[in-house]
């Protein structure tokens, strides 16, 4: 029980910081150059990323292992799981919705955004390639999404420092951006020592 | 005439990855090689044009409310042929390329094009268009992967261009040097162009 633990926590540790979905995977990499602008929208978009990924984390194990390795389709892998993200969200919109229209509002439009975020279909394609039981699928999607939260709130956080800063003119916008994400990525590179699974 | 300037608008004015800046995440990963950037430049030039294609084609068949994930459906079935033909004939392309043969199904160009496009226009043009985006894509690709190689390991298309005499800059294949040359090639368009990007998201 004590090892299986240490796993999660350890994958837990690697898919933040060590293999960062956004710094180091390169994916998601639309809406961290789109919504970066402010710290509190960066946040409510990583929440609801972490919120799906979580679920997608789940849902996508459970359809893999018991229908389609059950049943011998691999080649529906892609089709049947980009149908299960885009329900998902839909779904987690309409619960959100009914439940809870505080958050519902603080949401909103980055919810349905989120099926075109490619570290959704990202994780869903890794979790059968990685071989995660049902446990370490969530955790793995779990992490995920604070990996993605932790990067987009901090870029949020640079850019809006960065409005006060003088940019040359053909750098505003997206270059200076890919550029501050460059040297945050180099960052991160300083993590990949620290443990080793 | 039309269909020159509908072909010509992918590949500079509206230049998917300098001028719109969508679909980046492949952009970023598979351009430590050129003959990845390649591979993944045709690759999805293939999808956009079959997807336009048929879209074009069943536009009027489609009900408004369920139109994105019906196109959705149209781009991960030739995206499921693209990655089956890959694994069987280029097995190296495909395990390097990896999971963003399967991530083509969710680069907002297509969907982009698709509901910007073809869900508007007529087949003729919707063939010149994705031939435009995708040859544009293609390009961008190849500047950046021959950028990222030849200076993190001296070699283009993996023979050896610049002598011994060279020291590779290892930073220019690691995640990091994929940020910083694009960013700072999107500023030198920008320079050329003398307009600022305009900041869209692909959503």
């Amino acid at each position: 029980m004590s090892e299986e633990f240490t796993r999660v926590i350890l994958l837990f540790i690697s898919t933040v910081l060590i293999n960062n979905f956004v710094l180091i995977r390169f994916l998601g990499i639309c809406p961290f150059l789109g919504v970066s602008k402010q710290v509190e929208t960066a946040f409510s978009m990583g929440l609801a990323t972490t919120f799906v990924m979580t679920l997608t984390g789940m849902a996508t194990y459970l359809i893999n292992t018991y229908i389609l390795e059950a049943l011998n389709l691999p080649f529906l892998q892609y089709v049947s799981f980009i149908i299960v993200i885009a329900s998902l969200v839909q779904f987690v919109e309409m619960f959100i919705k009914k439940t809870s229209p505080v958050l519902y509002k603080a949401l909103g439009i980055f919810l349905p955004l989120i099926t075109t975020n490619c570290a959704i279909l990202g994780l869903a394609l890794l979790i059968p390639l990685n071989g995660y039981n049902f446990i370490e699928s969530i955790v793995f999607g779990f992490s995920a999404g604070v990996g993605f939260t932790i990067a987009i709130v901090l870029m949020a956080g640079l850019r809006e420092t960065l409005e006060f800063g003088d940019v040359p003119e053909v750098l505003k916008g997206v270059p200076i951006t890919l550029i501050i994400a460059g040297i945050m990525a180099m960052a991160f590179m300083g993590f990949s020592g620290l443990i080793s699974i | 005439m039309q269909l020159l300037n509908d072909f010509k608008n992918g590949l500079w004015n509206e230049n998917p990855t300098f001028r719109l800046v969508i679909g980046m995440c492949p952009v970023l990963a598979v351009t430590n090689t050129m003959t990845n950037g390649l591979a993944m430049g045709l690759a999805t030039t293939f999808v956009l044009l079959a997807s336009e294609i048929v879209i074009s084609l069943i536009k009027k068949l489609i009900p408004n409310d369920v139109r994105i994930p019906s196109y959705i459906l149209v781009i991960a079935t030739f995206v499921t042929f693209v990655d089956y033909f890959l694994k069987a004939f280029f097995p190296p392309i495909a395990a390097s390329l990896s999971l963003f043969v399967p991530l083509i199904v969710v680069n907002c160009l297509i969907l982009g094009r698709a509901e910007a496009f073809a869900s508007k226009n007529p087949l003729h043009r919707s063939i010149a268009d994705s031939l435009g985006m995708g040859f544009g894509f293609t390009w961008a690709l190849l500047l950046l992967s021959a950028v990222r190689e030849l200076l993190g390991m001296g070699s283009m298309f993996g023979i050896q261009i610049l002598g011994a005499w060279y020291q590779p800059m290892v930073i220019m294949v690691l995640p990091a040097g994929a940020f910083i040359s694009l960013g700072i090639l999107v500023g030198i368009m920008n320079y050329i162009t003398k307009n600022t990007t305009r900041d869209t998201h692909c959503h």
